[in-house]
């Protein structure tokens, strides 16, 4: 069914106003898209993160829907938890008030540093138990809240305050974890990755998970002007360039069935993102120019193989070579 | 809200009204305020979507202006309005534009609730 | 009516769990805890419990599933052994914090390293300021009744704090002895249904848990905390004066053991107290004053209660089943020491012992109050049972 925007403007948001994130913040779009998508009843947790910490500072709290936050590293135990009494409750029917009565949905939050890193073996055991809820990783490539630190998802060659450009090395000198992938291989019924830019797409993955019963894992680009040294209103251009670059691709697997979910017109350089992102300006300069040239034979091939698992034609080549 | 004695607290930390941060104030934070062009303005509804601060009003599926006691300023809106509908104008110079009556009465609505 | 049973203490901890039959367990392998569990899933398999079994990856997910099955309305228990509860560690805090009236059978072990599964009271000795209520036992039978207890302790709504109920590794956790279970519904009747405070599933009343406390409102919370663990110790006397009704069993914050004339007292918890027993009546059939005090009760710590029953010694041996590697002394020195401050004249040690599960036996617990009787008392604690 077609998102339409004019029949969910009568919803209310339930990420209310008066929350503390940056202006112009990107992961809090994703997640009131995320919630925006969902039609039913739904209880959420999150790890320890840039969101916990702006939309929950005592007395006041941002969400409209029952909230917990446990620790950094345990968004998805604790949500394992929580559908488990859910189930044992209902099954005794304990259930309080009209709960009893009603299917509700599971939603589980943690950004990159706590999903990919710290909170990984949680998710993945929660994942492999089959609890029925959804994961969602809001990946904004570092630990943004205690100071733009490198994570698992940080990609090369982006400066950090960990991973600085410095004289000798410049910034990660690592690949990124490829934490969709990863997820996939835990043949849960639902992996996807969007971004927030993509509304249409992030929200149909989400109410297509929400059909779905047992484990999904949805992953998220979602930008951190702070962290990419953008500007706050580019916080969605800029996540659109990373699915043109063909860097963040959009893609779903269903049941095991890869499936390519947009594919760019053209070739566009990684640089056209990295451009836009003073994390990057050491690599965009000539002495740099193997390391561009580096990331770019990454994400063609990562690309390549990704085309491959979907059954996609081969796309547009570089133009020059 | 006023700061309450350890007895007067509910256990735990717990939050027993989720969504009370309406009371809390973040419009102060803005430099640029956006100012919408409804003779423009298509409806699509984008903006009220993407809005990171849920500062846009929606009434009978129109976009129905901006919830200024909360909206940070980002500028979003105004990138992302596929007709140049949004123009963000310096806060000095607010005195063109109308007061948010709506949002100065949803903050003392919630502020009433909380008591 | 009761019946008799031979159980290990493991046996008795998932007995009593059987007929607790708790909404939500989740839960982690970890000797010596692992037979308490085997049993409880035998009861989940067969569909005799209406719990969910959670089997995690790992003791810090065990928590945290407690954490978020407590916080959404279920009553819930897991169980666990040093290491593993060292990988809960940050988790107990939060448990605590939150209110949440989780019950654990917690069956002491050494901590690594090196690596040891025998046991002593490092484990739960470390956890003492986490703001988890702490009971002893001495034998399978304290097992059994103090897991009952500790489910009505928790979730009285003066407390609302979560109960480790402590044994010993092996020595109680793998031992048949001879336990008395109460019925099914008298378990039942006596804990009564569990409602909880606010829950996440009540749809109708969005709650927040677990938000950011910052200068403002941080220490009021910490407050409400110390004093909840304050009203503990009504609670805990009202209840087993419930349980004494129930099943002719009397408990207290710690049981006294010949101490009324004694001119020397032995302190200590745990398993031990039963090889103390055996001393005290060698000692007190050669007409000396000795006795024992027991601690069943650690959190809350019954100082008030400890001073009316000690300070009338002229000398206190505490016994330490974990040391503080401090170069001073085990934890229940330190607070027996500093409780009793100001109040009595008695002189006091401190003996650290059975760490990594070596044996005590009658004729150490003797030589303890040997050295009282010869007073030879000493600033930093004594080692006993271990080779020089």
């Amino acid at each position: 069914m077609a998102i339409k925007l004019k029949e969910l403007s009568h919803r209310e948001s339930r990420v209310a106003p008066g929350h503390r994130a940056c202006a112009g913040c990107g992961s809090i779009i994703a997640i009131k898209e995320v919630l925006m998508a969902v039609e039913q009843p739904v209880v959420i947790s999150f790890a320890t993160g840039c969101l916990e910490v702006a939309t929950t500072i005592f007395p006041y709290s941002a969400w409209r829907v029952p909230y917990i936050h446990c620790a950094f590293e345990n968004s998805a135990a604790v949500m394992s938890g929580v559908e488990a009494a859910y189930l044992s409750l209902k099954k005794q029917g304990k259930l309080p008030g009209e709960s009893g009565n009603k299917d509700i949905k599971f939603i589980a939050f943690g950004g990159d540093g706590g999903t990919y890193d710290i909170g990984f073996q949680a998710l993945s055991g929660a994942m492999e138990r089959g609890h029925d809820m959804l994961y969602v990783c809001y990946d904004n490539q570092a630990y943004m809240n205690t100071g733009i630190q490198r994570s698992g998802s940080t990609p090369r060659g982006a400066a950090t305050s960990t991973s600085p450009a410095g004289r000798v090395i410049p910034g990660k000198t690592q690949f990124r974890k490829d934490l969709t992938k990863i997820m996939a291989a835990h043949d849960i019924p639902y992996v996807a990755q969007s971004t927030p830019d993509r509304w249409r797409d992030l929200m149909t993955k989400v109410q297509k998970a929400m059909e779905i019963k047992g484990p999904k894992f949805l992953n998220i680009l979602s930008s951190c002007f702070r962290g990419w040294r953008c500007e706050p209103q580019e916080s969605l251009e800029v996540t659109n360039l990373a699915v043109e670059t063909r860097f963040w691709p959009l893609y779903e697997v269903e049941n095991g069935k890869w499936k390519l979910n947009y594919k760019p017109k053209k070739h566009v350089p990684i640089e056209e993102w990295m451009k836009l992102q003073r994390r990057f300006q050491h690599i965009l300069k000539p002495q740099n120019k193997h390391l561009l040239e580096e990331i770019q034979r990454d994400i063609d091939r990562r690309w390549d193989e990704l085309l491959f698992l979907c059954g996609e034609e081969a796309g547009p080549k570089p133009e020059q070579s | 809200m006023p700061e309450k004695g350890w007895r007067e607290l509910p256990i735990g930390g717990k939050i027993l009204q989720g969504g009370n941060s309406v009371e809390y104030e973040t419009g102060s934070w803005r430099t640029y305020r956006p100012v919408v062009d409804k003779a423009k303005c298509i409806n699509c509804m984008r903006c009220w979507l993407l809005c990171p601060d849920s500062a846009i009003y929606a009434e009978g599926e129109e976009m129905a202006g901006y919830d200024y006691m909360h909206c940070k300023g980002c500028g979003i809106c105004e990138e992302i309005c596929p007709v140049d509908a949004i123009e963000m104008v310096l806060e000095s110079e607010k005195d063109k534009i109308p007061a948010d009556e709506r949002g100065v009465k949803a903050i003392e609505e919630a502020r009433e609730k909380a008591k | 009516m009761s019946k008799v049973l031979p159980l290990t203490g493991n046996e008795a901890g998932a007995e009593a769990m059987r007929q607790i039959a708790p909404d939500v367990v989740a839960a982690y392998p970890i000797t010596p805890q692992t037979e308490l569990m085997h049993r409880f899933a035998d009861y989940v398999a067969d569909g005799v419990v209406p719990t969910e079994l959670i089997l995690v990856e790992s003791e810090h997910s065990a928590m945290s599933a407690c954490v978020g099955a407590s916080a959404a309305g279920a009553r819930v228990m897991t169980a666990t052994s040093s290491q593993g509860m060292a990988l809960m560690w940050e988790i107990l805090y939060i448990a605590a914090a939150l209110r949440q009236p989780i019950v654990m059978p917690l069956v002491n072990r050494a901590l690594s390293a090196p690596i040891n599964i025998h046991c002593d009271h490092s484990d739960s000795m470390g956890a003492r300021d986490t703001g988890w209520i702490q009971l002893y036992c001495e034998n399978c039978q304290e097992v059994y009744d103090n897991v009952v207890q500790a489910v009505k302790i928790a979730e009285d709504k003066d407390v609302l704090l979560p109960v480790m109920v402590c044994y010993d590794g092996f020595i109680l956790s793998h031992t048949v002895e001879r336990v008395e279970v109460l019925e099914d519904h008298e378990v039942k009747e006596f804990i009564g249904p569990y409602v909880a405070d606010r829950p996440l599933l009540d749809l109708d009343h969005p709650v927040t848990y677990g938000p950011l406390d910052l200068q403002d409102y941080y220490f009021e919370h910490k407050r409400q905390e110390a004093e909840a663990m304050r009203n503990c110790k009504p609670v805990i006397q009202r209840v087993a004066g419930e349980y004494e009704l129930l099943s002719g069993r009397k408990y207290g914050p710690f049981d006294e053991y010949f101490t009324q004339d004694a001119e020397h007292i032995m302190v200590c918890l745990g398993s031990a107290a039963g090889t103390a027993k055996a001393a005290v009546d060698e000692l007190r059939d050669a007409g000396e004053k000795v006795g024992l005090l027991k601690l069943r009760v650690f959190r809350p710590f019954p100082a008030e209660e400890l001073i009316a029953a000690l300070s009338h010694a002229k000398g206190i041996a505490v016994m330490d089943r974990a040391d503080g590697v401090n170069s001073i002394g085990g934890p229940v020195f330190s607070e027996i020491r500093a409780a009793v401050y100001g109040h009595s004249s008695a002189k006091i040690s401190n003996y650290i012992y059975g760490l990594g599960g070596r044996d005590i036996d009658i004729d150490m617990m003797k030589s303890v109050f040997q050295d009282m009787k010869d007073g030879k008392y000493a600033e930093q604690a004594y080692y006993i049972g271990v080779r020089e």
